[in-house]
């Protein structure tokens, strides 16, 4: 039963944008969210909500799989759009009691939560596309001049792979050390919430003392082959840039600097 | 020290003894123990829990040090820390539970750990991952997730994994002991193959008879000390002696053993049911 969980929410595919470089498409997704935040416009807003499309379109991600990972935010999105909605200076529109509606108010609004769920709808489509392996590849490599002032990027990525390689042992092993506990007659899914909880400790307690002896053995396997930290390490798959992530380099540039114009020449909406 | 010359033995333990200190007392887990392991070399160490057998394994690529006696892996002094990285490229080591010593989640991308930690170039790095792979039957399945495979693919990965530095030597610690019987014979084979096809000097370290009886050489260690070293046939003819050790014998043996003792002219060294089969049909014929 828990093997079945799927680890983050990499939806295999084999589109342009799957087989971008995983540096290319982390640098796009914060170019793109610069992008939002410059817009000060609808056409501007345009812009970014046209380029989100485009994307999805060309990844092959179903649309469901964008609106699924909206689902957990939309409080947010109401909650900014009310508070901008009501405590925002300018012509009231409606009036009752303290409680006002501005034109203004009411743009802030609706500008607020294109971004907010372009901002989250676009940050998925990268872990869409790139298993979190090749996301951590991507990171390490992105962040490698950070070496210089000592921040620890390759113990990090080294840290995230072998989290990612143990989830499914360990999920595997849960689920063992549950059916021994079960067949010794515990109950873990009947009760309130605390008692179940509680049931959890016998669970929890030897997989914790495993999950130490696998990470003992694990040390001692590493030295076997020879690890010694990030230094003088090589890789055997290199990254490198394609003709299409120097193609949506470009896009990406393109529709940030008409974001810009468009902003100088058509008058905000506030 | 001869730089060049290849030395005929890859490892040489020299009356070693070795103690883990726990609370200030030491307890001898190895005691004057000596050893040599030739080139090419098909050795199997046997003896039970606690015998010792693992920790002479960790001496042997410098992941323990003697607290007396020195270990030489191709002449090199394992106490000699600036060449602790070659010893342990030269002597691989591969554990019990294939599990948890899978690095990476993608096949070959665990193959190619030891490769990167050595600093190899990306393109002699993608060869000697490929070969490594064939070597051990796994090359089909190296973009698939450790997880997906079986407990004898998984071991095998594990062992592809070594072989990739190209070690003259690996040391296998109990790698079939957490295995189903099919795992167990996909690992022997792909051992025998190594040691066969490749040259490379295999120590098994094993509590299985049967695994030990197709080796050159069985080494059975009790309570830290080596007691028995000799070719298979005559280790396993001491049957008493493996018995007093708790340590059985390939079943083969055994009913030779006892025909023996019941009185019957049979050869007391077999140890394969093929030849035993043979001995008794000819004492019928007689």
């Amino acid at each position: 039963m828990l093997k079945d969980i799927t680890i983050g929410q990499y939806y295999p595919g084999k589109s342009p944008i799957h087989h971008m470089d995983p540096r290319m498409k982390i640098v796009i997704t914060f170019a793109y969210i610069v992008m939002l935040f410059v817009a000060k416009n609808a056409w501007g807003f345009g812009v970014g909500i046209a380029f989100l499309i485009a994307a999805y379109l060309i990844s092959g991600v179903p649309g469901k799989m964008a609106l699924k990972s909206l689902k957990p935010i939309i409080p947010i999105v109401v909650f900014t759009t009310v508070l901008n909605m009501f405590f925002i200076d300018g012509n009231p529109l409606w009036q009752w009691g303290f409680l006002k509606i501005t034109d203004k108010g009411i743009s802030m609004a609706i500008m607020m939560a294109i971004r907010i769920v372009c901002l989250i709808a676009g940050t998925s489509l990268l872990t869409y596309t790139t298993s979190p392996i090749v996301l951590t590849d991507g990171l390490e490599r992105l962040m490698s001049p950070l070496k210089r002032i000592k921040v620890p990027v390759h113990e990090l990525a080294m840290m995230m792979t072998i989290a990612l390689r143990f989830i499914p042992t360990l999920i595997e092993e849960t689920d063992k050390i549950m059916n021994a506990q079960k067949a010794r007659g515990a109950d873990l899914e009947s009760g309130k919430l605390l008692q179940r909880v509680k049931a959890l400790i016998p669970v929890l307690i030897p997989l914790f003392v495993s999950a130490f002896r696998r990470a003992d053995e694990l040390a001692l396997a590493m030295e076997c082959r020879c690890y010694r930290g990030g230094e003088g390490r090589t890789r055997m798959k290199q990254l490198k840039m394609h003709g299409r992530d120097v193609v949506s380099a470009l896009v990406t540039t393109v529709c940030i600097a008409g974001v810009i114009v468009l902003n100088i020449f058509i008058r905000p909406i506030f | 020290m001869e730089v060049f010359a290849k030395l005929e033995n890859i490892i040489k333990v020299q009356d070693v003894s070795y103690a883990y200190t726990a609370e200030g007392n030491a307890a001898n887990v190895l005691e004057h123990v000596s050893l040599a392991v030739p080139r090419g070399q098909f050795v199997a160490v046997l003896g039970h829990n606690g015998s010792g057998k693992s920790t002479l394994a960790k001496l042997c690529n410098a992941i323990l040090t003697p607290s007396e006696g020195v270990v030489y892996v191709d002449g090199v002094d394992t106490r000699d820390e600036e060449m602790i990285y070659e010893i342990r490229q030269n002597v691989g080591m591969v554990f019990q539970n294939p599990d948890n010593q899978i690095v990476a989640t993608i096949v070959e991308e665990d193959v190619a750990f030891a490769l990167e930690n050595l600093g190899v170039e990306p393109k002699e790095m993608r060869k000697r991952v490929d070969d490594a792979l064939k070597e051990v039957g796994m090359y089909d399945y190296r973009e698939h997730a450790p997880h997906q495979l079986s407990g004898g693919q998984k071991q095998r990965v594990a062992i592809a994994g070594i072989i990739a530095m190209r070690p003259a030597c690996i040391v296998l610690d109990e790698p079939t002991a957490m295995l189903d019987p099919k795992g167990r014979r996909e690992v022997l084979k792909t051992i025998r193959g190594l040691n066969r096809d490749y040259g490379i000097t295999v120590v098994l370290i094993t509590h299985y008879m049967d695994e030990a009886a197709k080796a050159d050489r069985v080494v059975v260690v009790d309570n830290g000390r080596v007691i028995l070293d000799d070719t298979p046939k005559n280790v396993f003819s001491h049957v008493e002696k493996l018995k007093g050790v708790g340590l059985d014998v390939p079943q083969s043996t055994e009913l030779i053993y006892e025909l023996r003792k019941a009185g019957y002219p049979v050869d007391s060294h077999i140890i394969d049911e093929e030849a035993c089969v043979n001995e008794i049909l000819r004492l019928l014929e007689e």
